[in-house]
């Protein structure tokens, strides 16, 4: 039985001025699936992520998230959807729970769920012991997890996270590694990145852009498969991936 | 509906977690309780001596209450700028508009719920300066209808200026710009008031442009519902502005 189709985004493309950013992208997300979106820097990864969660508008080309318009039903789209962009949207001058409140609410969580939803998410990014700090005040590996905690709390279908563990510390990498494999156990998750280890510790399928174009996207053995064939047998994930983008 | 007043309690709260507002009411209370003193001082050594066995009928609403919400009125134009100038320059310096864009609310919800924001602290502010007129009351006898309708005008004068404030923010990712820009918009319409009294050019067009000129009936007593529509038209032009500038950026 094929798995439900989450994301379909058709031929996007976006200029930024006469910069061609997103030149004729498709991206396609199942149930249950972790994608990562692969590039260097510049190569239209985080534009990419802007149009899936309406923050930009594409020039050309549509997106459906669960079957949704997110043109045509923004409201509707977006309540299917959790993003944690680049720099995370924190208020810093506000304490994590009155925060995370905040953000449940926004997101059409009722007052009769919201201690439940506060405190489930708090417990899953590991935020309990810490929940009166003022976020201005927070490490910046606790800052990552308030911003990933925001994404999740709604429980989307889609969870959008863009570079997730750039400046954090190798245990605190882990961590997040770790929690982004629990969320993809009932959602589906795509994130951006440039640390290859991390692909291959946690997606599922890779989608490779280069300035602004799709180079390449199948499952990470398809990629390797591919490429052995061209650079020869056993060749590490950095080499394919240095032989596609340049 | 919900969403509205979600956004604009907690940026209304969100207020009062910097010192900014408290400073900024502080500083607003104590300019505006010297002028209250002059004005009084002035009204019991100056006029009052001067009415003694006279049949006039000025009083100290006259006197002292219309010209303290007037005063209020010139300098919220300075202070209003710098409440308004983060409702989004600071959002977007901070990157964190995107919260509220991925959020399942519209652009109208959004920049209703923060004008919302602006809307209460407003209402502070008039509730804060109106204590002082009020305050009176234990001396002597005030005309309330005339204390009611220049709170009124000072309410609408203050929601137009947070109207025009807020769109200014919504153009910028710069706070400091923004409040520069509103603060000139603003006084542009002052100085449409002042060229268009001058003796030499007067122009009732330029009068009626300009968003002072409209005030000075609710401190004179008289609730014109011209005036009325013009702040109520005022703010609705910019709501609408903000929303479009918001849609058309991304």
């Amino acid at each position: 039985m094929k798995k439900k189709l989450l994301i379909q985004a058709d031929h996007l493309h976006r200029y930024y001025g006469k910069h061609h950013a997103v030149n004729d992208i498709s991206i396609t997300l199942y149930q249950g699936e972790v994608l990562g979106l692969l590039g260097q820097n510049g190569a239209g990864k985080s534009t990419t992520m802007q149009l899936l969660t309406g923050n930009l508008s594409p020039d050309e080309g549509s997106i459906s998230i669960n079957s949704l318009n997110l043109q045509h039903q923004p409201i509707k789209a977006k309540r299917q959807l959790g993003y944690l962009p680049e720099t995370p949207p924190l208020y810093h001058d506000m304490r994590i729970l009155e925060y995370l409140r905040y953000c449940a609410r926004l997101h059409d969580i009722s007052k009769a769920d919201l201690t439940d939803a506060v405190n489930k998410v708090m417990q899953r990014c590991g935020l309990e012991d810490m929940q009166q700090r003022l976020i201005g005040n927070l490490s910046k590996g606790y800052q990552q997890r308030v911003g990933i905690a925001q994404a999740i709390i709604h429980e989307p279908a889609v969870v959008i996270l863009d570079e997730p563990t750039v400046g954090l510390d190798p245990i605190q990498i882990q961590e997040i590694r770790a929690l982004i494999k629990v969320l993809a156990q009932d959602h589906s998750v795509i994130l951006s990145t440039h640390i290859l280890q991390e692909v291959e510790a946690i997606c599922d399928r890779v989608h490779l852009l280069k300035e602004g174009q799709t180079v390449f996207v199948d499952t990470l053995d398809a990629l390797k498969n591919y490429q052995n064939n061209k650079i020869g047998a056993n060749a590490s994930l950095e080499n394919i991936f240095t032989a596609l983008v340049s | 509906m919900n969403k509205i007043s979600l956004i604009g309690l907690t940026e209304f709260k969100r207020f009062f977690n910097s010192p900014l507002a408290w400073s900024i009411l502080a500083i607003l209370q104590f300019i505006l309780a010297m002028m209250f003193l002059l004005l009084i001082d002035g009204f019991i050594t100056g006029i009052q001596t001067e009415m003694v066995g006279q049949d006039v009928s000025i009083g100290v609403t006259d006197v002292v209450v219309s010209r303290i919400y007037l005063w209020a009125g010139v300098i919220m134009l300075v202070v209003m700028p710098i409440l308004t100038m983060r409702s989004f320059a600071e959002e977007r310096m901070n990157k964190t508009l995107p919260l509220l864009i991925s959020s399942p609310i519209s652009f109208i919800q959004l920049v209703l719920g923060k004008y919302l924001a602006l809307v209460l602290l407003v209402i502070v502010v008039v509730v804060m300066v109106s204590l002082m007129p009020l305050s009176l009351f234990i001396g002597t006898e005030l005309d309330y209808g005339r204390i009611a309708t220049s709170a009124l005008g000072l309410f609408l004068l203050l929601t137009s200026f947070a109207a025009a404030g807020l769109y200014i923010s919504s153009l910028t990712s710069q706070p400091i710009i923004a409040a520069i820009a509103s603060f000139g918009l603003l006084l542009l319409l002052v100085v449409l008031y002042i060229s268009g009294t001058s003796s030499t050019n007067a122009s009732e067009l330029f009068v009626y442009l300009s968003h002072i000129s409209h005030f000075f009936s609710f401190t004179d007593g008289i609730l014109n519902s011209a005036d009325i529509a013009y702040y109520l038209i005022f703010i609705l032009l910019f709501l609408v502005l903000t929303v479009l500038r918001l849609d058309s950026q991304r």
